[in-house]
Formats: C-alpha cells, structure tokens, sequence
C-alpha cells in the first residue's frame, strides 16, 4: 500500500469515528434555546450598571478586559511575526523600474466608484470605533473596515496612490501605540487606587456617545492597533506580490 | 420537530469542522490548508453563538432597545469576537510562511516539501 492511500485509509478510520462520536454526543446536548445562561443573566445587569449599552463591548473591555489585551497582543505578535517574515532576503531585490503595479485597466466606473466610497468607508470604520459602546461595533470591528477601506485607493487606482496614502512608518508606530495605549490605559486605574484596567472613569448616561467611561478609550486603542496591523499585513503581502523579484529556488 | 431543529446548528458545526478536517488532510496546496483551517474554525463560531440564543430575544445591544427587554448571550458573542480575531491573525501568520515556503522550496504542496534534514544533506 501506497503511502497516500494509507493516509487516506487512516483519515477515513479517523473522521468516520469522530463523526460517530459528535453524532452520538448530539443527543446529550440541550436543545437550541434550552440553555440556561448564568453568565448572561450577571453580564448584562453589570453592563448596565456601567452605563454600556453594547454589552459585548463592556464585556470585553471592562468585565474581562485583561483577555482582551491578551488578545491585542496575539494580533500584535502575528503581525510582527508576518512582517519578519515577509521582510526582503539579501538575495532578492526591489524591482524599482516600473512602479506602475496595480490593477490600471480596471474599468472608469469601478475607478470612480472605488475614490468615491473611500471617504465614506474611513468616516463609517471611524463612526464604528467611535460608538463601540453605544451600538454593534468597536475597536476591532471598526479597525478591520479602517484598514480595508483604505486599500480602496488600490483598487480604484495604482500601488503607487497606495503608497502615497499610507506611509508603512507611520502604521508601523500607530501599531505599537495601539497596542502600547491598551496597557497604559490599564496602569492608569492604579494611579486612583483601583485594579489595573478597572473602568475608573465616569460612566455617564446610557446611550450617550461619552458613555461607559474606559470602554470607550479601549476601543480606540484596539481600532488604532488593529487597523495598522492589518494595513501593516497588507502591505507586507502587496509588496511580495507586486515588488520583490528574484531570490531563492523560486 | 423540537427534537430535530433543536440540535440542527450543533450538527451543521460538527459537519462543518469534519468537512474542514477533510480538506486539510486532502490537501495539495497549504494555500488551500489555510483556508480549510479557516473553515474549521468558522465552525466553532456557529457552535459559540447557537448556545447563546434564546427564543423571542434580541442583541444584546440597548441602542433601540429599553434595559430589561430579553437579550441573547452576550459572553458567547465577545468570544466569538475574540476567536474572529485570533483566527485573522493566525490566517497571516501562516500565508506569511506558505510565501517563504515557495521562495525556499518552489512548492507549496504539503506531499512534495522536505524537512530541514533532507535539505541540508543535499
């Protein structure tokens, strides 16, 4: 027997008995809507006690804040660790000739649709970070559009408007702020003699733009390192595809 | 009826992981491993917010809402943010090395690539 067809051999033996297994846990599971939810039942009175009408974002950056800057730096540290790898070998080089790269020929319509919705994209990822604790939305959901909407101006145009638009340097400090900014914010409580990340602030009102106290800065600290993360990864990957040549057995 | 739906998205989250699984060990691209280890994960998404929802309640936001109205889990849904997130950052990590894995070997079939071993006795 071949190899392959052993490797096939032991996944069909192995998945088959997993799905056996899942299928008979099924019957043990509570039925959808039948679960009781303990959790649920003190983080929204928590939220609400906090004045955070989004109580997805007080969960995460006030009841279990300490995770969630776990989780900033898991992103930092992939990020960093793209970028290490994606960074030019000595037996490459740039190709620096034709910087025309990018899709030019794209039609007049996507062209003009692609500057006209890059305004309004940036102002609808800033409106998402900044009302992270108001409505559905927030650093991290907020960043991710920042970041994508920039890449707009590729689309529409050239690499080279890109380039211009976004300075790496500038992403490349923004990222380590972002990420430096959540921990900062955090030493902050103790200053006023609470626990590191306690939302010490004023709350003030439900519903109100400054509302929730902490949450609030958090998730501008989160939209700050997640947007320059992923403009960072982007364009790492860009300028592999579309700038270095040579090198390597490739 | 109750029976049936009631453990329907469980299901469809143990297919949807099976099937990812599948792919991965199938495959001949580690372009194509990335994303079937993308669908894998998604499946944990559906499993997180299927045990936080409740009949005849909405999201657990009070922007329209008055406090008191009844409201999903919400714990589930910031985790399953933080998985989104997780998931995005290992999703780069791992296309970064699949790039250095065609400089390096000019293949990114998971049968065909050597170990550091065989690469230095040649």
């Amino acid at each position: 027997m071949t190899r392959a067809r052993a490797s096939r051999l032991l996944l069909a033996v192995g998945g088959s008995g997993a799905a056996i297994l899942m299928l008979l846990a099924l019957g043990g599971l509570p039925r959808l809507g039948d679960v009781p939810h303990p959790y649920a039942e003190r983080a929204v009175p928590a939220a609400l006690s906090r004045h955070t009408a989004n109580v997805i974002s007080s969960v995460n950056f006030d009841q279990r804040a300490f995770d969630t800057m776990g989780e900033e730096f898991v992103l930092f540290a992939a990020a960093v660790a793209a970028v290490l790898l994606l960074r030019r070998f000595h037996d490459e080089e740039e190709d620096a000739h034709d910087l025309q790269y990018g899709p030019r020929d794209v039609w007049s319509a996507a062209n003009l649709a692609g500057f006209a919705l890059l305004a309004p994209t940036m102002m609808v990822g800033l409106y998402v970070v900044a009302h992270g604790a108001v409505s559905p939305g927030g650093g991290f959901q907020g960043g991710a559009v920042l970041a994508t909407g920039l890449h707009l101006a590729y689309l529409a145009g050239d690499y080279v408007v890109l380039q211009r638009l976004r300075p790496v340097a500038v992403f490349d400090a923004a990222e380590a702020v972002g990420a430096a900014g959540f921990v900062l914010l955090g030493i902050s409580a103790l200053f006023v003699g609470d626990p590191f990340l306690t939302n010490w602030l004023p709350t003030g009102t439900l519903g109100a733009l400054a509302s929730a106290g902490m949450v609030e800065l958090f998730n501008v600290a989160v939209g700050m390192e997640v947007a320059s993360a992923l403009v960072l990864l982007l364009a790492k990957f860009l300028e592999q595809a579309l700038v270095v040549r040579g090198g390597g057995d490739a | 009826m109750h029976e049936v739906l009631g453990v329907l998205p469980y299901a469809v989250a143990a297919w949807i992981l099976l099937v990812g699984c599948y792919g991965i060990a199938t495959s001949r691209s580690f372009i194509h491993v990335v994303v079937c280890l993308s669908l894998v994960q998604s499946s944990t998404y559906l499993m997180l917010l299927m045990v936080g929802w409740s009949h005849h309640a909405t999201a657990p936001v009070f922007a329209d809402v008055k406090p008191g109205v009844p409201v999903v889990d919400p714990v589930v849904q910031a985790l399953t943010l933080t998985d989104i997130v997780v998931g995005g950052a290992v999703t780069a990590l791992l296309l970064a090395l699949t790039i250095q894995l065609a400089k390096r070997q000019g293949s990114i079939d998971p049968d065909r690539i050597r170990s550091l071993e065989e690469e230095l006795e040649e």
